[in-house]
């Protein structure tokens, strides 16, 4: 740029150009950059200086403690119970809206009657917002009059407390946010299946290639950074929704439901422990980092940008 | 732009002066039952401010109780103007300790004043006070009772006006009603205790009944391991385990009146709060009954209460005090109690034409005032979302299954411990 800049400018001051250019370009990104700073960066910060102190309340004030949270969140084991929740969730979730959100794309950009209803159809869930959806499966969950148990009890299975048993309840609310994800994920496959050109598959024809070798060999790493953005943003919803929970479970039975952000809102609003719940949100800020980096940096090396 | 800020201007002088000589009063608010409750709100401020000219009212309505609390908490630390707020009964300790409130004895100084404070079902005041002080008016409160459903009880053979009197009957009258289809599946239970969303409150009575409180009256110190209190988790995790009358597992709060009015459970303990509610929907006729007793009757209260915040000026408390003082007169009681299922918060609401006219149609509504003299006040400590969590989550690992109640419960009283040492 500077080189650029000085040779055009031959013959006026290249310095007060250059610090013209310079401001111009700052002025342009003070918009997003106080935007950015102002609710991101450094409420960040502040959650990060905030957890080496304690809570403070007028009898107690707030004092220097160092690592003292991090030891507390070590000790915790309802800490250690929802993040195992937590991973729980996303290797249920992720893969298979990942898989289904494909299996839809693929399906509905073929030639079909009524594909614009269908389409329509697949992207339904995503429309609706969280707390309305949850109050639906609420009841479709319910023992006995729920929709599951009336389906189940048609061919004979007892009524099942699909919510209040620990050892169905991850797998209830998984289903569901794999029935909500789905259709938003299709919509981005959906996009760059029709941005393939139809001569690789008339080539491929030609050569005689099955269609599962086509989609194994073509499609699907000409997808790759679809995958990639879908994957992303699979990972960051799985920490990030947690709306159902306060419809749902809230957390129950026994912290069996309980994900680490409903975990962080419960000590911060129910707890009113704001510096234990700014521990904890470090730890959710480094984690979901932490995967985002590997996510960008494994991936990409088999992603094809054209 | 000129004429804009000339208007402001005028605006501004023109009202400032009236501004200066009235007070405002702003309070928070939530509604945590059914109903068109924020219109009702909005109208008694509005009749309040036609009979005291020179005070105005902000009613805001702030959601659940949690959100009341957080709100009205926010607002304050913000610096914006609220004199006092209808937040939950046990929140007390919390607004106690973040140093936000003044007891009602500060303000209420005329004799007249003074007799209003002694006029509420002292089981109400029970969770408002603190070291001898009111700090809490009780507005809409409420208990647990028993509905059962009167055809069912027919079906099965059992009397259907003689609900269970101790938790023996309970079990002897549940196991009757319990009904199975040709394949051996329930298809109605005996009955059922909701246990996800308010299970502390449930279990509360529970051990009420077996003769223990879950916590002394200074919240300091909780009674989580007594052996009382642990038969009495037991009872409840019986109920489905070993008597197989209740679904096991936990029972979702939100959807049990559902269950009990579609005939799928023949009882259900659950909050007066829904009494309304559930005379809408049921189909069939039900009765309303005080909780069955082991050693003794009982049931916690629970709801919310008006609390006045420390940072007014004297004038504002007195404002403050005149709204509380209407908002609770017998006739208010009695209409808002009509209007929700909530309890009437003073035994002379239960005197009033209106009050006793419903009552005549409907005694299901009499039930909770008659369940007053078991009362106890709802499990409220220092740091009480904690101590709460930590005997919810004992309670649910218990029901099911994967802790035995004697074990839950101890694990829950030494976190207990360990949090309220500080206050000891």
């Amino acid at each position: 740029m500077r080189e650029g800049l000085s040779h055009s400018e031959k013959g006026s001051d290249p310095f007060s150009i250059f610090s013209m250019k310079h401001v111009y370009g700052w002025l342009l990104l003070t918009p997003a950059a106080i935007l950015l700073i102002a609710f991101t960066h450094y409420p960040a910060a502040a959650t990060l200086f905030e957890s080496f102190f304690s809570t403070g309340t007028v009898v107690r004030p707030s004092r220097f403690v160092g690592l003292a949270n991090y030891a507390a969140l070590a000790d915790d084991p309802v800490f250690w119970k929802v993040l195992g929740n937590n991973a729980v969730f996303a290797l249920a979730t992720i893969p298979t809206s990942i898989a289904l959100a494909l299996l839809m794309a693929i399906w509905v950009n073929g030639k079909l009657p009524a594909r614009a209803l269908v389409r329509l159809g697949y992207f339904t869930p995503t429309v609706l917002p969280m707390i309305a959806v949850a109050n639906l499966w609420l009841f479709f969950y319910t023992p006995q009059i729920g929709l599951l148990d009336k389906v189940t009890g048609l061919f004979g299975s007892p009524s099942h407390n699909w919510l209040g048993d620990p050892h169905t309840v991850m797998a209830c609310l998984s289903v569901m946010t794999v029935w909500k994800e789905a259709g938003f994920f299709m919509i981005f496959y959906l996009a760059a299946l029709q941005s393939l050109s139809p001569e690789l598959e008339d080539a491929a024809r030609v050569e005689g290639a099955s269609r599962w070798y086509f989609f194994r060999r073509v499609t699907f790493p000409l997808l790759m950074p679809t995958t990639l953005f879908v994957m992303v943003n699979a990972t960051i919803n799985s920490f990030k929704l947690v709306d159902h929970l306060f419809i749902l479970t809230k957390g129950g039975p026994d912290n069996a439901s309980n994900l680490l952000l409903y975990y962080i809102y419960q000590v911060a609003f129910s707890f009113f422990d704001t510096a234990y719940a700014s521990t904890l949100t470090v730890v959710l800020l480094a984690l979901l980092a932490g995967l985002a980096l590997m996510q960008f940096m494994l991936v990409e090396r088999r992603v094809h940008y054209r | 732009m000129r004429t804009i800020l000339a208007a402001l201007a005028a605006a501004l002088i023109g009202f400032a002066p009236a501004a200066w000589a009235d007070i405002d009063l702003t309070f928070y608010y939530p509604v945590a039952v059914g109903g068109p409750l924020t219109k009702v709100i909005d109208g008694l401020a509005a009749e309040f401010e036609k009979q005291n000219p020179g005070i105005r009212v902000h009613p805001i309505y702030a959601g659940n109780y949690d959100d009341a609390r957080i709100k009205a908490l926010a607002a304050l630390k913000a610096g914006q103007p609220a004199q006092l707020s209808v937040l939950f009964s046990i929140d007390i300790y919390e607004l106690l300790e973040q140093d936000v409130i003044v007891p009602w004895d500060d303000v209420a100084s005329s004799a007249d004043d003074k007799a209003w404070l002694k006029s509420f079902y002292p089981a109400l005041m029970m969770n408002g006070t603190y070291k001898g002080k009111v700090y809490g008016i009780p507005f809409q409160r409420s208990t647990i009772v028993l509905y059962w459903n009167k055809d069912a009880f027919k079906e099965a053979g059992l009397d259907p006006n003689k609900p269970p009197a101790t938790w023996n009957e309970m079990t002897r009258m549940a196991e009757k009603l319990v009904k199975k289809d040709a394949s051996g599946n329930v298809s109605r239970w005996g009955v059922e205790v909701p246990s996800t969303g308010y299970a502390y409150w449930m279990f509360q009575a529970f051990a009420r009944e077996n003769g223990q409180d879950l916590m002394n009256r200074d919240g300091n110190r909780t009674n989580y391991d007594n052996p009382d209190v642990v038969a009495a988790l037991q009872y409840w995790r019986d109920l489905g385990a070993r008597y197989h009358v209740m679904p096991e597992g936990t029972v979702e709060w939100g959807t049990l009146r559902q269950a009990f009015t579609e005939g799928k459970t023949a009882m259900m303990w659950h909050t007066t709060g829904n009494l309304t509610a559930v005379k809408d929907s049921a189909k069939f006729p039900f009765g309303v009954a005080m909780l069955p007793a082991a050693k003794q009757r009982g049931s916690p209260t629970g709801g919310g209460n008006f609390y006045l915040f420390k940072k007014t000026t004297p004038e504002e408390r007195q404002a403050a005090l005149k709204f509380v003082k209407f908002m609770t007169t017998p006739e208010r009681a009695a209409e808002w109690s009509i209007a929700t299922g909530y309890v009437g918060t003073r035994p002379d609401a239960y005197e009033t034409a209106k009050l006793k006219e419903y009552a005549a149609g409907f005694p299901q509504a009499l039930v909770a005032r008659d369940q007053f003299r078991f009362a106890t006040p709802e499990l409220s400590t220092f740091q009480t979302g904690r101590v709460r969590k930590a005997l919810d989550d004992a309670i649910q690992a218990s029901l099911t299954g994967q802790k035995t109640p004697a074990e839950a419960l101890k694990a829950a009283q030494s976190e207990a411990d360990k949090l309220l040492k500080p206050y000891r």
